[in-house]
């Protein structure tokens, strides 16, 4: 319904109604895209000034002498809580956490939905809605126990490390975040592939059994190859939540150097020892927002899609 | 579909001997054995830990989890707190703001978001370049989006500021340090974030109005807003409902927002359930009164999520 036709009157005075319908609904389109604008402009302006800059300066003005040095701070220097060495570190436990889970959770989707949709059995709605409703549930409500258990996964660690002289990834916070992630993300990524193998051609399938094809064959010769918009959907999505998680990682990983970077962020930004340098907390944001941002920017077609996927039916 | 699977597996040409071999067997069970593990997972973690949850709930575990039964004490405490106004006791707070917060927020982003839609649905030239601009938001992550409007809601540093630099000198906007007004300032971040999304939302229903019902009700000389009104906001009832939901799981959820912009707020006055979960649990060493909030946390979104659910997976006919 793309053509809603304004009915065209002319006043009196014969100026043209439509013409002044359509001024008011660019200035508002505009006024509003200012207001979605203004916070990213501001952080990304402040984050190139000097300090006496912003002290003195309009919030809104543009850097008049352009500096990277508070990027360089933020990536390297920057203090969070006692320990200052920049965001560097934090940005990779976060892509160390992302990575494998982003990539685990999406195949062990990617099996659930082609089981579901093309090897029904009986009670497989009851299956697929106990873990639909799983993507619905308060994390606090859960927050508690898996604490308990990565504890005592972590002591178990410890005691492999006496008989062994191997963790085996027990207690280590970066592994312990990739279960977490992959435990609560599976039921997003069934349901993805799930409603996209829906409305995959059953015949196909049906074919490839009569000529004999295995479940696996027919999930890696003629399911995988035809899922790219799906996988490429579900990537993003896990990416771009996994990424911004703060609950998981600031109750397990919550201090030290193993912080995924949404935990040292708000560490680096609430940090009051000595002057605050607002430009290197902007900087430091930045740099958080700009892995989701730039899959936004590549990919936003996938990752509306995405996002839509988990609130209308597919 | 459940016909064609069970067409399927009589093709199969195992299946129709007499006895069928282990092996054979094994390739009949693989699929379930391939979803038991994600199936066992989910029971295990997600059911077995909210069980294990609503047993911490009713023991008088502190620091450490207890696991004698002592009574629904916890409960009892919370639902004294619910009326302890004066002065607010922090789940007070917590549910009073969660009204506030949850009412606004929902109210606020279904109303901005079908307005912009509509405007944008008006062929407008720009629309490429508008979208992204509107929906960009929803990739930051709430730490990311509260640092930027802790900055910009700053009295010193930021809007506040640059209009008195301006020369409005009388303007005052200080919610932020407010006790009594900063869990509005969650409201505007959080709208600022979510708006966007549920502009596509709404977009996407949109265009998928048939267009010969708008024509034939324009013959009918209705007028825009009319046409608006009577015809295309009850279409897009479907909608209404799907963005309801997203919006009040995502309110019910919000924590690291409110960790973000307020950091709690003066005295805590910026908190959610989410934050008072936290709070109690991990920091004030109440982890039974920590785990009541979180069952009642997820009993109100059980009580939103399940009616939905249900309806969406039976109203297919397998």
């Amino acid at each position: 319904m793309s053509a809603v036709a304004t009915p065209v009157r002319q006043t009196a005075g014969g100026v043209n109604v439509k013409t002044i319908n359509r001024i008011v609904i660019y200035g508002l389109l505009a006024l509003f895209a200012l207001f979605y604008l203004m916070p990213l402009f501001v952080m990304l302006v402040t984050s190139f000034k000097t300090m006496e800059e912003i002290q003195n300066g309009n919030m809104l003005a543009l850097p008049q002498a352009p500096t990277f040095e508070p990027w360089i701070k933020a990536w390297s220097e920057v203090c969070s809580g006692l320990t200052c060495v920049g965001m560097k570190g934090y940005f990779w436990n976060s892509i160390k956490m992302v990575v494998p889970a982003v990539i685990i959770s999406t195949l062990l989707g990617a099996l659930n939905g082609y089981v579901l949709t093309k090897w029904r059995f009986r009670g497989a709605t009851l299956v697929f809605g106990l873990m639909l409703f799983a993507c619905f549930i308060p994390f606090q409500s859960v927050l508690l126990p898996m604490a308990t258990i990565l504890g005592s996964l972590g002591r178990f660690g410890v005691k492999l490390q006496n008989a062994t002289g191997f963790t085996f990834g027990f207690g280590n916070p970066t592994v312990n975040l990739v279960f977490v992630h992959v435990v609560y993300g599976i039921g997003f990524t069934t349901l993805f592939f799930r409603n996209y193998y829906e409305a995959f051609p059953n015949e196909l399938v049906k074919a490839a059994q009569i000529d004999g094809a295995s479940f696996f064959q027919i999930f890696r010769r003629i399911m995988l190859p035809n899922s790219l918009p799906i996988i490429v959907v579900t990537v993003i999505y896990q990416f771009t939540n996994i990424w911004n998680d703060f609950l998981f990682a600031s109750a397990y990983a919550g201090s030290g150097d193993v912080m995924p970077m949404t935990v040292a962020l708000n560490n680096v930004v609430n940090t009051s020892t000595g002057v605050v340098e607002y430009n290197v907390n902007m900087a430091a944001a930045m740099i958080a927002a700009l892995p989701t941002l730039l899959v936004y920017v590549l990919a936003g077609r996938y990752f509306v899609r995405g996002l839509m996927a988990g609130a209308v039916k597919g | 579909m459940s016909t064609v699977a069970t067409s399927q597996i009589k093709l199969t040409p195992e299946h129709a001997r007499p006895r069928a071999s282990v092996r054979s067997r094994l390739q009949d069970a693989l699929p379930k054995i391939v979803l038991a593990p994600s199936f066992a997972i989910t029971i295990v973690f997600v059911y077995g830990f909210i069980l294990w949850t609503i047993y911490l709930s009713f023991t008088n575990s502190k620091t450490f989890p207890s696991y004698v039964i002592t009574g629904s004490r916890a409960y009892q405490r919370l639902w004294g707190w619910t009326f302890d106004t004066d002065p607010p006791s922090s789940w007070y707070t917590s549910i009073t703001n969660m009204g506030i917060f949850g009412f606004l927020y929902i109210f606020i982003c279904l109303a901005l978001g079908l307005f912009l839609a509509i405007l944008l649905d008006q062929k407008i030239r720009g629309e490429g370049v508008l979208r992204p601009i509107y929906l960009y938001p929803m990739a930051l992550s709430f730490i990311v989006t509260g640092v930027a409007w802790k900055w910009f809601l700053d009295p010193g540093l930021g809007l506040e500021q640059t209009l008195h630099q301006w020369g409005w000198t009388s303007f005052h906007f200080d919610w932020i340090k407010n006790k009594d007004f900063v869990i509005y300032t969650v409201v505007i971040a959080g709208v600022w974030q979510a708006s966007g999304f549920i502009m596509a939302m709404f977009l996407a229903g949109l265009r998928g109005i048939d267009g010969e019902i708008m024509k034939a009700a324009q013959i009918d000389g209705a007028t825009t807003f009319q046409l608006y009104r009577r015809i295309v906001i009850p279409l897009l009832r479907p909608i209404f409902l799907s963005a309801f939901i997203v919006l009040a799981h995502l309110a019910i959820k919000s924590y690291d927002l409110v960790v973000a912009l307020t950091s709690g707020g003066p005295g805590g006055s910026a908190w959610l359930p989410s934050n008072f979960m936290y709070e109690y649990t991990f920091k004030r060493n109440e982890m039974a009164v920590g785990s009541a909030s979180a069952v009642i946390m997820l009993m109100t979104i059980v009580a939103i999520i399940v009616p939905y659910l249900y309806s969406e997976l039976r109203e297919k006919p397998q």
